[in-house]
C-alpha cells in the first residue's frame, strides 16, 4: 500500500461526505414535488410526458398497485428490449451490419437490463448495433434506475406517513427522477468523459495502420451518453466488452475518479433524505456512517490484499514497482484504484469494472464477492441499496427490542410479526437462488463446468460469483467463466428476475404495512436510531444475516484458494 | 438435523407467504377493483412510457451529448485518433498497439483478440492460481531477462491488462527497455533516458492514478528524432 493510494481513496471519501447533503437536499425536494432550480426546463417536459401518457399526477397508490404499475411496466420493457435485440439488423445505426442476437443472449439481456443488472453474456463491440445500444439499453440504464429510486422512496414514505395507504404515484416517481435527477447529471457527466477522451460518435469502426504495419480495428460509438448513465444508474453495463478498463470507456484517472463518485452519490444522497424524511436528520447519518464503516473495511483488505502481490510469480518480476498484483490492471490506475473501484461497484450494485476481478488475488477477489452477498447494502444500487438496508434496519430494530424485552419500534413505529416475517423472506430469497443454482452448476461436467476459464478451488469462485452477482443485480463477473451458453444464460435470467422482483414484493409489503400504523410517542425504553451504538449494530446485524449464511461456500472457494497460492499450488 | 428442519420449515413458510401476496395481488385486479381496466391502463401507460422515454432518452439525450461534444471536444469525441502526413490513420492516442521489433519501446501482452484487437477488448481473465497464467509470465520473463539479464523485471511488462489495449506502460517497465532500444538503433542510452523522462506522465492533478508512458507518443517520437531508415 502506497501514501498516494490511501490519500486517493480517504479523498474519494471526503469529497462523496461533502456531497451527501446537498443531494439529498435536493432528492428530497424533487420527490415532495417540491420547487427545483431545474423547474423552468423539466416542469414543461414533465407535464407533457403526463398529458402524452395520460398520468393523473396527483392520483396515489397503495402498495399493491404501485407494484403492479411498476411489475407490468418492467414487463413491457423486457418484452421490447427482447424483440429490438432479435431484429437489430431491421433497425437503423447498424453500420458493422451485426446479426440478430440469439434467443436465450437476447432473454438474458433484456431482463439484465430491466433488473438493473446489467450482466453481460456478451461482449458489446461485437455484438450490439449502435442502435440496440443507445435506444435499447442505454434507455433501460435510465428507466430501472428510475424504477429502483421510485421504490425507495415508497419505502421511505411508508417510514415517514402514518395511518394511511396512499404510496404516491409509480409514474410520477418514475417521471420524476429521470427527469430532474438522472438526465442533468448524466448529460454534464457525459460532456465531462469526452472531455477527458471519451468518444461519441456514429462513425463505424476505424481501421488504423499502425506503426509496425499492422491492421487495427478500433471500434467507435455514442460511448459517452451511455456511460454517463450506466455510473449514475448503478447499471454497470458497459459499451465495449471490457468495460470501463477500455480506454474509451475511462480514458484517464480523473474520468476513473468522478465515476466512481457517481456510483454513490445517488445512493448517498438518499440516506440524507432519510432522515429528512422521516425528521431525523442523526438516523439518517447513522445509517451513512454503517455503510461507510463497511466500505473502508472493504476497501482495505482488498486493496491490502491485492498489493501484497501474487506469490507464484517468479522472483525476477518486481510487482512492487507497480504496486502489486497486476495481471488484469491498467497502469494509469494501478493497484489503489483497481481495488477501490472494485469495492465501490460491488457495494452499489453497479457491475462496472476497471480492472478484471477474475484477475484479483483471492481475498482481493473475495471482497466484491462478500460484498454483494451481503445483499448490496453498503449505499447499494439507486434505490435498491436503500431499501435493502431498510429491511436490515427492520431486522436490528426487532433484535435490539427482544434483547432488551419490549416491542421493537422504529421512529415512531411498532414494528410487529408480519413486518419481520417479510423482512425475513426478501433475506432468505437471495441465499436461496445463490446457493442452489451454483450447487447444480457445480456438480454437472456437461452445461455448468464446462464453461470454466479456471479450474480449481477459483472454478467454483467464477460460479458462485455469477450466480452471486445476478441474484445480486450487480453485474459484474468473474469474467472467465463463459455465460454466454444456453444454460447460464437461462438460469442467470431466472436468479436475476427473483433477485429483483421477488425481493421488491415482501419490500413493499412492509412499506405499505407501515405506512398504515399509528404513530406511538417514544418512551424510555425505544430503541434510539440515531447513535453510534445503533450503527454499530446495523453493520453486525448485516454481517451476521450477510455473511454467516455463506461463510461455507466462501470457503471452498476464495479463502481455499488463498491458502492453495500461499502454499504454491497452481491448477 | 434440528437446523435442517427449521430450515425446511422456514423455506416452506416463505413460499407460502409469497404465494398468499401473489393471490392477493392478482385478487386485486380481478376482484375489488374494476379489473379489466387497471390492468390495461397500466399496460397502456407503459407502453406509451416507454416510446416516449425511447425517444426522448434514447434519441434525443445521445444526439444531444453527441451535437456538444462534436463541436466543444471534436478530437476527443472522434477517438483521440493519430494520423500521418498522408492523413491515414496510425493509431489512437488512447489505444494500445502491438509492437514486435526491438527497434520500438514494447507494450504490455495483450489478451484482446489476437493482442491489441480494438475491435475485442478484455482481460485473460487468469484466476491467481491458474497453471496457464504462471507458465505464461515465466516464459516472457525469461525472454525479457536475456535482454536486461541483471534487473528484475516490472510486472506490468508481463502481465495483460484488463482491457487489452492498455496504451501505457509503467516508467519503471519503460526504463526497462531502454537499452535494447538503444542497442537496436544504436543510439546512447543516456539520449533515450532522456526522451523516456520528456515521456513520463505524472498523476492528473498530481494526485489522481499512477504515473505512465504512452508507448505508442513515445515510439512515434523516436522514429521522428532516429528515422528507422537511417538504423536499416
Amino acid at each position: 500500500m502506497t501514501t498516494s493510494g490511501i490519500f486517493q481513496i480517504l479523498l474519494y471519501l471526503v469529497v462523496l461526505t461533502l456531497l451527501v447533503k446537498p443531494m439529498g437536499v435536493f432528492m428530497t425536494k424533487v420527490y415532495n414535488g417540491e420547487k427545483t432550480f431545474l423547474d423552468f426546463i423539466f416542469k414543461p417536459i414533465e407535464r407533457l410526458i403526463y398529458k402524452l401518457c395520460r398520468i393523473d399526477a396527483a392520483q396515489e397508490m397503495n402498495w399493491k398497485q404501485y407494484g403492479a404499475a411498476m411489475l407490468i411496466f418492467s414487463l413491457v420493457s423486457t418484452i421490447a428490449l427482447y424483440f429490438m435485440q432479435r431484429w437489430q439488423f431491421y433497425l437503423p445505426l447498424n453500420p458493422q451490419g451485426l446479426s440478430g442476437v440469439s434467443a436465450d443472449s437476447s432473454f438474458n439481456t433484456a431482463v439484465s437490463f430491466v433488473t438493473n443488472t446489467n450482466w453481460q453474456g456478451y461482449g458489446g463491440e461485437t455484438t450490439m448495433s449502435y442502435f440496440t445500444q443507445m435506444a435499447g439499453l442505454a434507455i433501460q440504464n435510465f428507466k430501472s434506475a428510475a424504477v429502483g429510486m421510485a421504490l425507495a422512496v415508497v419505502f421511505i414514505r411508508g417510514i415517514a406517513r402514518f395511518e394511511t395507504d396512499n404510496l404516491g404515484n409509480f409514474w410520477v416517481d418514475m417521471t420524476r427522477s429521470i427527469l430532474y435527477i438522472l438526465v442533468p447529471l448524466s448529460f454534464l457527466a457525459a460532456i465531462f468523459f469526452v472531455s477527458q477522451g471519451m468518444i461519441q460518435n456514429f462513425k463505424p469502426y476505424d481501421t488504423a495502420q499502425t506503426v509496425e504495419g499492422i491492421q487495427q480495428t478500433i471500434a467507435q460509438g455514442p460511448v459517452a451518453s451511455q456511460v454517463a448513465i450506466k455510473m449514475l444508474g448503478t447499471n454497470g453495463g458497459g459499451f465495449f466488452n471490457a468495460n470501463a478498463a477500455h480506454p474509451f470507456e475511462n480514458p484517464t484517472p480523473f474520468s476513473n475518479f468522478i465515476q466512481m463518485l457517481l456510483i454513490f452519490i445517488i445512493p448517498g444522497g438518499f440516506t440524507y433524505m432519510l432522515g429528512r424524511m422521516t425528521k431525523s436528520a442523526g438516523h439518517g447519518w447513522a445509517v451513512y456512517g454503517a455503510m461507510i464503516f463497511l466500505f473502508l473495511v472493504g476497501t482495505f483488505t482488498a486493496y491490502w490484499a491485492e498489493s501484497k502481490g501474487n506469490p507464484l510469480y517468479p522472483a525476477t518480476v518486481n510487482q512492487q514497482v507497480v504496486g502489486g498484483n497486476f495481471e488484469g490492471k491498467e497502469v494509469r490506475f494501478g493497484v489503489a484504484n483497481s481495488a477501490l473501484f472494485a469495492t465501490i461497484t460491488t457495494d452499489a450494485s453497479c457491475g462496472a469494472v476497471n480492472s478484471m476481478h477474475d484477475s484479483f488475488t483471492p481475498i482481493g477477489g473475495l471482497v466484491p464477492l462478500t460484498n454483494i452477498m451481503l445483499g448490496e447494502v453498503i449505499f447499494g444500487g439507486v434505490g435498491a441499496g436503500m431499501y435493502g438496508m431498510l429491511v436490515m434496519i427492520i431486522l436490528t430494530v426487532f433484535i435490539a427490542g427482544l434483547m432488551v424485552g419490549r416491542t421493537p419500534e422504529y421512529l415512531g413505529k411498532k414494528i410487529e410479526a408480519y413486518d419481520v416475517q417479510m423482512a425475513m423472506l426478501y433475506a432468505l430469497i437471495f441465499p436461496l437462488i445463490i446457493l442452489g443454482l451454483a450447487a447444480v452448476s457445480a456438480i454437472a461436467p456437461d452445461f455448468g463446468l464446462s464453461s470454466l476459464n479456471n479450474q480449481g478451488a477459483h472454478g467454483l469462485s467464477e460460479i458462485l460469483y455469477a450466480f452471486t452477482s445476478g441474484t445480486g443485480n450487480n453485474g459484474s463477473a468473474f469474467a472467465g467463466l463463459n455465460a454466454n451458453t444456453l444454460w447460464y444464460n437461462t438460469t442467470l435470467g431466472v436468479a436475476m428476475l427473483v433477485g429483483r422482483f421477488f425481493m421488491i414484493i415482501p419490500m413493499l409489503a412492509i412499506a405499505g404495512n407501515l405506512a398504515r400504523k399509528k404513530q406511538i410517542p417514544p418512551s424510555l425504553g425505544t430503541f434510539p436510531v440515531n447513535t453510534p451504538l445503533f450503527a454499530a449494530l446495523l453493520v453486525s446485524i448485516v454481517i451476521i444475516v450477510g455473511a454467516l449464511t455463506f461463510f461455507p461456500v466462501l470457503s471452498l472457494s476464495p479463502i481455499l484458494e488463498h491458502f492453495q497460492m500461499m502454499s504454491g499450488q497452481t491448477f | 438435523m434440528p437446523a435442517r428442519c427449521a430450515q425446511r420449515i422456514l423455506s416452506l413458510y416463505a413460499i407460502n407467504i409469497i404465494a398468499n401476496e401473489c393471490f392477493s395481488l392478482t385478487a386485486d385486479w380481478a376482484g375489488t377493483r374494476p379489473a379489466p381496466t387497471k390492468y390495461m391502463k397500466n399496460l397502456i401507460t407503459s407502453a406509451l412510457m416507454i416510446l416516449v422515454f425511447t425517444f426522448a432518452l434514447g434519441v434525443i439525450y445521445p444526439l444531444a451529448v453527441w451535437g456538444v461534444s462534436q463541436v466543444v471536444f471534436p478530437y476527443q469525441a472522434n477517438g483521440s485518433l493519430i494520423k500521418n502526413a498522408n492523413g491515414e490513420i496510425i493509431g489512437s492516442e488512447l489505444i494500445g498497439q502491438n509492437f514486435a521489433t526491438d527497434n520500438y519501446f514494447h507494450s504490455r501482452p495483450s489478451a484482446a483478440g489476437n493482442g491489441y484487437d480494438a475491435g475485442a477488448s478484455g482481460g485473460s481473465n487468469l484466476g491467481p492460481t491458474s497453471q496457464k497464467l504462471i507458465d505464461r509470465i515465466k516464459t516472457d520473463a525469461e525472454n525479457l531477462q536475456k535482454e536486461n539479464p541483471n534487473q528484475q523485471i516490472p510486472a506490468d511488462l508481463v502481465t495483460t491488462s484488463g482491457s487489452g489495449l492498455d496504451p501505457h506502460i509503467s516508467p519503471a517497465a519503460a526504463e526497462f527497455q531502454i537499452a535494447r532500444v538503444a542497442k537496436a538503433r544504436k543510439i546512447s542510452e543516456a539520449d533515450l533516458q532522456k526522451l523516456v523522462a520528456k515521456f513520463i506522465e505524472g498523476r492528473d492533478f498530481g494526485i489522481f492514478g499512477e504515473p505512465r508512458v504512452n508507448v505508442l507518443k513515445l515510439n512515434l517520437e523516436l522514429d521522428k528524432q532516429w528515422s528507422v531508415a537511417s538504423v536499416q
